[in-house]
């Protein structure tokens, strides 16, 4: 490993407040003048990672280096990182010279030199001739290229971008993702780019990091992240997909839906489950008697450059995206091309919690709510064991009808149901249903007495070694 | 146009209550006998007394709010980075006394000053009996009264600024000083302001704190009008109208200059 290319290495850092885990284990390096960013919905971490780069927050463990040095403790103005902040934060007080100036004025450089390096700034921003102008006279666009701006005139090491595009419309949006990837170019800064747009993050990025629930997901080229999704997750964040569960019989050859295709994906070994994707560009419309799949058009919307399609094969809708129209309720034919398939390793995502056990009561307790539960004759009351529920048998019923109750959190088509992940008291459970659920969605949960499998809580090993094998990064 | 109507009610507000009681401190200062004359109005400001009384007013309210402001800018800047249970609990302890009657407060701190520290240290004579004791007991009384006019607008300001402005300024490379020199404290100029204008403006008026602590015979412009307006003849009248006047003037011209200093971007912060 060549780590003098590494400028920024983020060794085993986690954070959490009060026992909320914002970061669980980061390990990931940040290589001199790339274009990184830090991809995820609303609470996955990636601001907390950034602004633990920044300095305001401090790790709860793990070592944060620069050039090889740790600086977890370094204050952030003793730091060559400058950032742009989400809602800009320009000093109301200052005009634009001013703002821009604030870190040279700082740091005494000589007046001359300040004017020379304002100037040469508001160039690369396309704001020259905006000295005087006051900040609440600028358009959101305008404020955008003068945060921008004021951080690089100091010249970081790192620049850090916090969600900057967000305030914008459509048009400037895109607009300013082209000019930071130019200015990135011409300055041969290495900026780390916060977004939960992964259009935009697809767009600038030479990396992307994909996170959920403060873990790292996935770490690759924009092009690799979106053709080998590693997961379900990936898959879906990035780019619209059909994520269907699947089994790969041998190398080269997968039954997705009781139909055999072929792919190019090896090495997973003879049936085994898998999940498989495939992107709606990548599927054909074609005579139903041309292909050995077929179904009805359920419904067709225009999007501009293409109709999205959804076509139902019986038990599985497909999503197409096609120039192609096709009227609602004819009959097509599906095809998918071997390289279209991108197999995928099957996450098993069971809940395993630890669960206390009344044997007398026939029942065991999780998040504080008792669940009947058969074969505790093994047991003593009050004896923690490890539980483990399949999410095919966690029942998903409205509020009133259960004693454990939690808000959705996040809903995931798979292709034949959606796998939805509650968020309790305590912990977060997971379950597969047919029907879609809002976010936020207050739902109660139900388990089978017979579903639910006891270990007794002897070696914690096992799960410790599950949770290690983290994501890391190819060369 | 229908609207217009109910803008009725406060102009006969403002007519019957500012509008004739300014016209009658006008005539009492340049009215004598019935007859319109200058006479009264320049032989008052003209006497000596006005002015050294008008000065030590000045120099007190001056004080008080400089006090007040090093008092309690640091004061309000803890409270708005203070959870804001926390604050709100604290706050409500520094306004506590203020809900209280202030003539009673007064009283009860020349109660302190007079009985309670003579007695509990066995000192013969009480701050007043000092040389410039006095003046320090008014002082000291002004600051406590006034002191939460100061607090309240420079936490309003200082609570609403965006905290992301002070990582801003971490972040271009300024330590905690810089940051609050260059950052917090322009843009608490506009709490200052009201800050100032809420504390001077009464402690230049003030007549109860000097007149009660001052037991009767240390006074300040306020109690100058008092004494015109209740010495019971028609010439006292006028006396306290001109005095009336002149503080209205120096009021006037100290909030105008105050606002200045506010909206003035141009001359940009205080530093």
């Amino acid at each position: 490993m060549e780590s003098s290319k590494h400028l920024i290495e983020l060794v085993d850092i986690s954070k959490d407040y009060n026992g909320d885990v914002a970061l669980d284990h980061i390990n990931l390096y940040i290589n001199d003048g790339e274009f990184l960013t830090l991809l995820g919905p609303s609470g996955c971490g990636k601001t907390t990672m950034l602004r633990i780069i920044a300095g305001f927050i401090t790790p709860s463990s793990g070592m944060l280096k620069m050039n090889g040095v740790d600086i977890a403790k370094v204050p952030p103005h003793k730091r060559e990182i400058n950032t742009v902040f989400q809602k800009y934060a320009l000093f109301p007080h200052l005009n634009v010279f001013d703002n821009i100036a604030f870190g040279l004025k700082i740091k005494k450089t000589p007046k001359a030199q300040i004017k020379e390096k304002v100037e040469k700034m508001l160039k690369l921003v396309n704001l020259e001739g905006y000295e005087k102008r006051w900040i609440d006279q600028l358009s959101g666009g305008q404020q955008q290229r003068v945060a921008i701006a004021r951080a690089l005139v100091n010249e970081p090491k790192i620049l850090l971008l916090d969600e900057p595009l967000g305030a914008l419309d459509l048009k400037l949006r895109q607009e300013m993702q082209v000019e930071l990837k130019r200015m990135q170019r011409q300055l041969g800064i290495t900026f780390v780019y916060v977004t939960h747009d992964q259009e935009e993050a697809l767009t600038m990025s030479d990396t992307i990091v994909v996170m959920k629930d403060g873990v790292i997901q996935q770490i690759g080229k924009p092009t690799d992240i979106y053709n080998e999704p590693k997961n379900p997750f990936v898959a879906d964040f990035i780019g619209e997909s059909n994520i269907v569960p699947g089994l790969m019989l041998e190398d080269y050859k997968v039954r997705m839906n009781g139909v055999v295709y072929r792919c190019v994906d090896a090495g997973f070994g003879k049936n085994v489950e898998v999940d498989a994707v495939v992107r709606p560009e990548d599927i054909d419309i074609v005579p139903p008697e041309k292909s050995k799949v077929s179904g009805t058009v359920a419904s067709v919307v225009f999007m501009g450059v293409h109709y999205e399609i959804c076509v139902d094969c019986g038990g599985y809708e497909w999503v197409v995206h096609t120039t192609d129209y096709a009227a609602v309720g004819s009959r097509v034919g599906i095809a998918i091309p071997p390289d279209a398939i991108h197999i995928m390793k099957k996450t098993r995502s069971n809940n395993i919690f630890d669960a206390e056990v009344w044997p007398g009561d026939g029942a065991i307790y999780i998040d504080d709510v008792a669940f009947p539960c058969d074969g505790l004759e093994a047991y003593e009351n009050k004896e923690i064991a490890i539980v483990s529920i399949a999410p095919e048998n966690v029942h998903l019923v409205a509020p009133q009808d259960a004693k454990l109750t939690g808000t959705v959190k996040a809903c995931m088509f798979l292709g034949t149901h959606y796998e939805i992940t509650v968020s309790c008291e305590e912990n977060d459970w997971i379950a597969h249903s047919q029907d879609f659920m809002e976010d936020g969605e207050e739902v109660g949960i139900l388990v089978d007495p017979d579903k639910m499998e006891l270990t007794k809580k002897e070696d914690d090993e096992s799960e410790e070694t599950e949770k290690s094998e983290s994501v890391t990064r190819e060369e | 146009m229908k609207r217009k109507f109910f803008a009725y009610p406060y102009i006969v507000w403002m007519i019957l209550f500012i509008a004739v009681p300014m016209l009658f401190i006008f005539y009492y200062a340049f009215n004598v006998d019935g007859t319109w004359t200058t006479e009264r109005f320049l032989s008052t400001i003209s006497d000596k007394d006005t002015w050294s009384v008008l000065w030590r007013s000045i120099v007190m309210a001056f004080e008080t709010t400089a006090i007040c402001l090093l008092l309690g800018y640091p004061i309000a800047y803890i409270l708005s980075n203070m959870k804001k249970s926390v604050a709100g609990f604290i706050s409500i302890l520094f306004f506590v006394p203020m809900w209280m009657n202030f003539v009673l407060r007064t009283y009860a701190w020349s109660a302190i000053i007079e009985y309670a520290i003579p007695d509990l240290f066995h000192v013969e004579n009480t701050l007043t009996d000092l040389p410039g004791g006095k003046t320090i007991a008014v002082l000291l009384v002004m600051v406590y009264d006034f002191l939460p006019f100061m607090i309240m607008p420079l936490y309003n300001t200082l609570s609403k600024m965006d905290k992301s402005l002070i990582e801003a300024s971490r972040d271009l490379g300024a330590d905690g000083l810089t940051t609050f020199l260059r950052v917090v404290l322009p843009l608490s100029v506009p709490g200052i302001v009201s800050g100032i204008t809420m504390v001077f403006v009464p402690s230049i008026t003030a007549f109860t704190v000097p007149e009660l602590i001052g037991n009767g015979d240390y006074s300040l412009y306020g109690n100058k009008i008092e004494q015109a307006f209740k010495s019971g003849n028609i010439s006292g009248y006028s006396v306290g109208s001109t005095l009336s006047i002149v503080l209205l003037i120096l009021v006037i011209i100290s909030t105008v200059i105050m606002n200045r200093f506010d909206k003035d971007k141009e001359g940009g912060s205080i530093l």
